[in-house]
């Protein structure tokens, strides 16, 4: 199997064209960052993927559709539950008992052990997102979805958080929604813009990720993204 | 509560039974129109048997009544939340039920369930009802789109999205509307007791009004007033004890 999911296809709200018709196939393993203006449908793009409505018309198709887990800005935690219960959340959702063994070792490669019986309440926000990430990576899914997962952190935790997930979501297909060309330039295999021309893919360092924030190549990559998003404000 | 939280409201109440007593001696009303706070103290002392069987029977139907309301309201909420075709067809219900005057409805319960505690219980029931279902109704419906999302990908079936996100995230709006129903209950109870029986402290304030003993009246009208914030700070501090973690 060369493409894990792939979308094609167009997608109308309320009469009018959210993006033209795009294809999109994502490989079984690698990061594939997605960029684009506000409002042009990258967040929809990635609910067409996980089978979640989109509140508009989808004219296309998604084939190779398969489970996905899904992690986001906000991470999403529920207050009423531990760090440990929350990481669990989806078995708990399915009326299944959590693998214990599995938990843990989920629970010591995002540096939670720690934390596990504390409320989500006491955690800052880098630990609420690795919280996060530890509930995405117990759904253990072969497809990750993630919607801006460290838009919200400061410099330092965000180099920290993707690097972390860069580790722990290797030998994945990941597909990241992202408005920050650092990250993108760091973090993927492949990366594509999407604009309301549609979606075009843009070349990548070549070198594997997760670059160095300092990486020569990952910076010049950043330059031209930001120039080519730049453009598309102006056009 | 610490002790400079109680000092406010004391202070409020002092000043009360000060501006009432200087009324009192400002106009000269005779007590058999407008007792002094004394007469009232004298008459909760002389007649405090009484008045003690009153307020445990007007107790009993606040608590009963509010029970059931919510209960009742918590029920309905779950149901209309649960499905969409209930809640369509009961949606436009609820509204004309709180259309009804409760005060219209008290002699025809009376009518329907005699002159014991039913009546009561219900017309406080039927208070109650209503902001508990709106509350808990609403914040059922008010789960983040981010939650469902991701009981979606984790494949998490109705009743189980209900049961682990739905019910516990609207819990705080719930204790809302339970707080909201506990100030409603006693007014249902005195309603009822007002329109028939012989029993409760809203009968006895009826039978003394009628005999001319404002004092007895009065005297009533602060136990139930009591009863009435006593209920309210329980169910206040039972919905910060249990719903507090759930905000």
């Amino acid at each position: 199997m060369t493409t894990a999911v792939t979308v094609a296809g167009q997608v109308r709200i309320g009469g009018q064209v959210l993006f033209p018709p795009i294809r999109l196939a994502l490989k079984p393993v690698g990061w594939t960052a997605l960029l684009g203006p506000s409002g042009v449908g990258k967040s929809t793009l990635l609910r067409l993927i996980a089978g979640l409505p989109i509140g508009g018309m989808f004219e296309g198709s998604v084939s190779n559709r398969q489970p996905v887990a899904l992690m986001a800005q906000d991470a999403g935690l529920l207050p009423w539950l531990t760090v440990r219960q929350n990481a669990a959340l989806g078995a708990r959702l399915r009326g299944e008992r959590a693998d214990a063994d599995r938990l843990d070792g989920v629970l010591d490669r995002t540096g939670l052990t720690d934390h596990a019986a504390k409320y989500p309440a006491a955690l800052s926000g880098g630990q609420r997102q690795r919280v996060a990430l530890a509930r995405t990576l117990m759904e253990d899914r072969g497809v990750i979805l993630l919607d801006e997962p460290f838009a919200a952190l400061d410099v330092a935790m965000r180099l920290a958080m993707q690097d972390l997930a860069a580790g722990l979501l290797a030998g994945r297909s990941v597909l990241m929604v992202t408005h920050d060309p650092a990250e993108a330039a760091r973090l993927a295999h492949r990366i594509c813009v999407l604009t309301k021309d549609g979606l075009a893919e843009e070349p990548s360092p070549a070198t594997t990720p997760p670059r160095a924030a300092n990486d020569p190549g990952a910076f010049a990559c950043q330059t031209a993204l930001l120039a080519r998003l730049i453009a598309g404000v102006r056009t | 509560m610490n002790a400079r939280a109680l000092l406010a409201p004391l202070a409020g109440g002092l000043a009360g039974i000060l501006l009432w007593q200087g009324l009192i001696m400002a106009t000269g009303l005779p007590p058999f129109l407008l007792p002094g706070p004394r007469a009232v103290a004298e008459a909760l002392l002389t007649h405090h048997e009484v008045l003690a069987r009153a307020a445990l029977r007007t107790l009993t139907e606040i608590v009963a009544g509010f029970v059931l309301g919510a209960g009742a309201g918590c029920l309905l909420a779950l149901s209309m939340a649960a499905c969409e075709r209930v809640a369509a067809v009961l949606r436009p219900v609820l509204l004309v039920s709180q259309m009804i005057p409760i005060f219209a409805l008290a002699p025809i319960l009376t009518l329907w369930l005699g002159y014991g505690m039913a009546p009561k219980i219900v017309v406080s029931a039927l208070i109650c009802f209503f902001p508990v279902a709106s509350a808990f109704f609403d914040g059922l419906g008010r789960t983040s789109g981010a939650h469902l999302d991701l009981a979606r990908t984790m494949g998490a079936n109705g009743w189980r999205e209900m049961w682990h996100l739905r019910i516990p995230m609207a819990l705080p709006m719930l204790g809302s509307g339970l707080r909201l129903a506990a100030v409603y209950a006693p007014i249902g109870a005195v309603i009822g007791e007002w329109v028939g029986g012989s029993e409760g402290l809203g009968a006895v304030m009826i039978h003394a009004n009628g005999r001319m003993r404002i004092d007895l009246s009065f005297a009533a009208l602060a136990l139930v007033t009591l009863i009435a914030l006593a209920f309210h700070g329980a169910v206040g501090w039972a919905v910060r004890r249990w719903f507090a973690r759930f905000d």
